[in-house]
């Protein structure tokens, strides 16, 4: 029966000659990055390259986050709960059974994805302000948990003496390896994201983003891609969080708590939710502002922080990613009053 | 006669004390071009809204082929093959239109569950195919924002194609379109083979009498009538039911279009 439908008019071809070049330009940019982040520890010093670590750190997590957020249309309070989860659970396989890199990010993943199966299960089946309300209140139950639970999590003190990260049974001890390594798994863990948004599967989220009733009548059940996609993004915070313990060697509870969360929020919105690369950006601001320019302010980093979040929202309403989009725009407007004389 | 594809029995749907669907029984046998016509509020967009699952009947039993389908969620009715397109537009804004055609034709011929990005050949080849049926394949990379009215219900038309349904419910498909797009619509869906069945609701009657083999009147949320469309034509009843008892008398009895010589 297909067959005979798809007779009536398989003639369009495609134009596609340029396409696969087409890719290959728009890969020039994120080769160029890479070659400068992998040469920062050469050019910076110890401490700039651990502030750039740990923006890296932030921006996987916030990458994770516009997979709920930007691409599958989930706004998400609670997503520091996944974070905290893959940092402690890291923190304390490092202390009690190895400190092996490649393990501690792994075990984070898994922690991270079963901490949101768990808790995504009820939680996408709402939407709206019931999906906010559910997710802040699984983050403040998690938050809540580290800082009662003091056998495990060392409470409030947090979690320290996490020795540091070992890759093939070598110890990293210079700053410079460290980021080396935080940049190897920012980098698998970007392009996993990258591919899942680029996938059919990827297609159908953004579906369920612009008319989730449309797609249940096109025959696809939006629970259960939702619920992958929130398994997929906890997975990844997780990630970030092991990312974060190996760096920093120091974990509390406030790595799990809302503001982390809504920081990674303002840094999916700053830069540009959907477009996976713009919170990369927008990570980069909120770190800078919070731990490198926050001091010289006398802890006022939060109140520039909410400051560049007012302008942003007036300036850039698609954050730094729509400034990309500006000039396509453009191109596209020209060719289409081309067309119609 | 066939095995009916599609069958509703008693189906009801009551909004309080509105009875917006009110006891429809009705077959429509496998290859039917059948028309679901009425005046406003008769309740056909709402019948479909119970074919397709995305309201749930108050009473009755729908049935697709054979199986009861009353109790089973929309998306899993339209994996059984029904598909539609709906009086307001309805589709994903922010892409381009070769995405929207794209979302429904992956799930039939492509890998929906993959996580990596695929080629999904099939379904592009559809796609393309689809495009250029419903006349936008020269629009397939502009976003759905710049498309024009007339323009977004072809696309309506080819997404629900894509679904390739056995059951296809065009809610108003010509609303808002030119006469050169409809007379194209018109030509679209006769040319579709006998495997998909269609019920379509317009109000135009030009399109439905060109389509339709079979032609169900609804009033009141009430079946008023079912018959060929000359048995349609010639009814006084629907006559009524569309002029309303009495109200006729306002045209005919003074300075009408008769009255002057016009019609």
């Amino acid at each position: 029966m297909e067959s005979i439908v798809a007779d009536t008019g398989a003639t369009g071809g495609r134009p596609g000659g340029g396409r696969r070049h087409a890719t290959l330009l728009r890969a020039v940019p994120a080769v160029v990055v890479l070659v400068l982040l992998a040469a920062a520890p050469f050019v910076l010093a110890p401490f700039a390259t651990t502030v750039l670590g740990r923006i890296l750190v932030f921006a996987l997590f916030a990458v994770s986050l516009d997979l709920l957020v930007g691409v599958t249309g989930l706004p998400s309070l609670g997503h520091a709960a996944y974070f905290g989860v893959g940092a402690y659970t890291a923190g304390i396989v490092a202390i009690d059974v190895t400190s092996e890199g490649v393990v501690l990010v792994l075990v984070a993943a898994l922690a991270g994805a079963v901490a949101a199966a768990a808790t995504g299960w009820l939680a996408v089946r709402s939407s709206g302000v019931f999906f906010l309300m559910l997710t802040l209140a699984v983050g403040e139950i998690v938050f809540q948990l580290t800082t009662t639970l003091d056998s495990v999590t060392g409470g409030s003190n947090g979690l320290y003496g996490i020795p540091a990260v070992r890759v093939g049974g070598t110890a990293l001890t210079l700053a410079g390896y460290v980021y080396w390594f935080v940049l190897a798994v920012f980098v698998l863990g970007f392009a996993a994201l990258w591919l899942v948004s680029r996938s059919p599967v990827g297609g159908v989220l953004r579906g369920i983003r612009d008319n989730e009733p449309r797609m249940r009548s096109l025959g696809y059940s939006p629970f259960r891609y939702k619920y992958v996609a929130f398994v997929i993004a906890g997975a990844l915070a997780g990630v970030a969080g092991g990312l974060f313990a190996l760096q920093v060697r120091l974990v509390t509870p406030s790595e799990a708590g809302f503001t982390t969360g809504a920081l990674a929020l303002l840094a999916v919105i700053l830069g540009g939710a959907g477009s996976l690369w713009g919170p990369v950006l927008g990570a980069a601001v909120v770190v800078l502002v919070r731990d490198a320019l926050g001091p010289t302010l006398e802890g006022h980093g939060p109140l520039v922080l909410g400051i560049v979040f007012v302008l942003a929202v007036y300036l850039l309403p698609r954050g730094f990613a729509g400034l990309a989009g500006i000039s396509a725009a453009v191109q596209r407007r020209r060719a289409a009053t081309r067309r119609t004389p | 006669m066939t095995a009916p594809l599609l069958s509703l029995s008693g189906v009801s749907r009551h909004f309080g004390a509105l009875k917006a669907v009110d006891d429809v029984t009705l077959d429509v046998p496998t290859g039917a071009r059948h028309a679901l016509i009425g005046p406003n509020g008769a309740g056909k967009s709402t019948l479909f809204k119970l074919v397709t699952g995305s309201m749930p009947v108050s009473a009755g039993t729908v049935t697709l082929g054979g199986t009861d389908v009353t109790g089973l969620p929309e998306h899993v009715r339209a994996r059984l093959g029904i598909s539609q397109t709906l009086q307001h537009s309805s589709l994903f804004t922010t892409q381009t239109v070769e995405q929207n055609v794209l979302l429904a034709a992956q799930r039939r011929h492509g890998s929906r569950a993959s996580l990596v990005p695929r080629r999904q050949a099939a379904a592009r080849e559809r796609v393309d195919g689809l495009l250029a049926d419903v006349g936008l394949d020269h629009r397939r990379g502009s976003p759905v924002a710049d498309l024009s009215h007339g323009e977004r219900r072809q696309l309506e038309v080819a997404v629900a194609l894509a679904c390739e349904p056995r059951l296809l419910l065009l809610d108003e498909p010509a609303a808002g379109m030119s006469p050169a797009e409809s007379a194209r619509l018109v030509e679209l869906v006769r040319a579709l083979p006998e495997t998909v069945t269609v019920v379509i609701v317009e109000h135009d009657l030009d399109v439905v009498f060109a389509l339709a083999r079979s032609v169900t009147v609804l009033h009141l949320g009430r079946v008023l009538l079912t018959g060929t469309p000359e048995q349609v034509r010639a009814s006084d009843a629907v006559q009524e039911a569309y002029l309303g008892t009495g109200r006729e008398s306002l045209f005919t009895d003074t300075a009408g279009p008769a009255a002057l010589g016009v019609g």
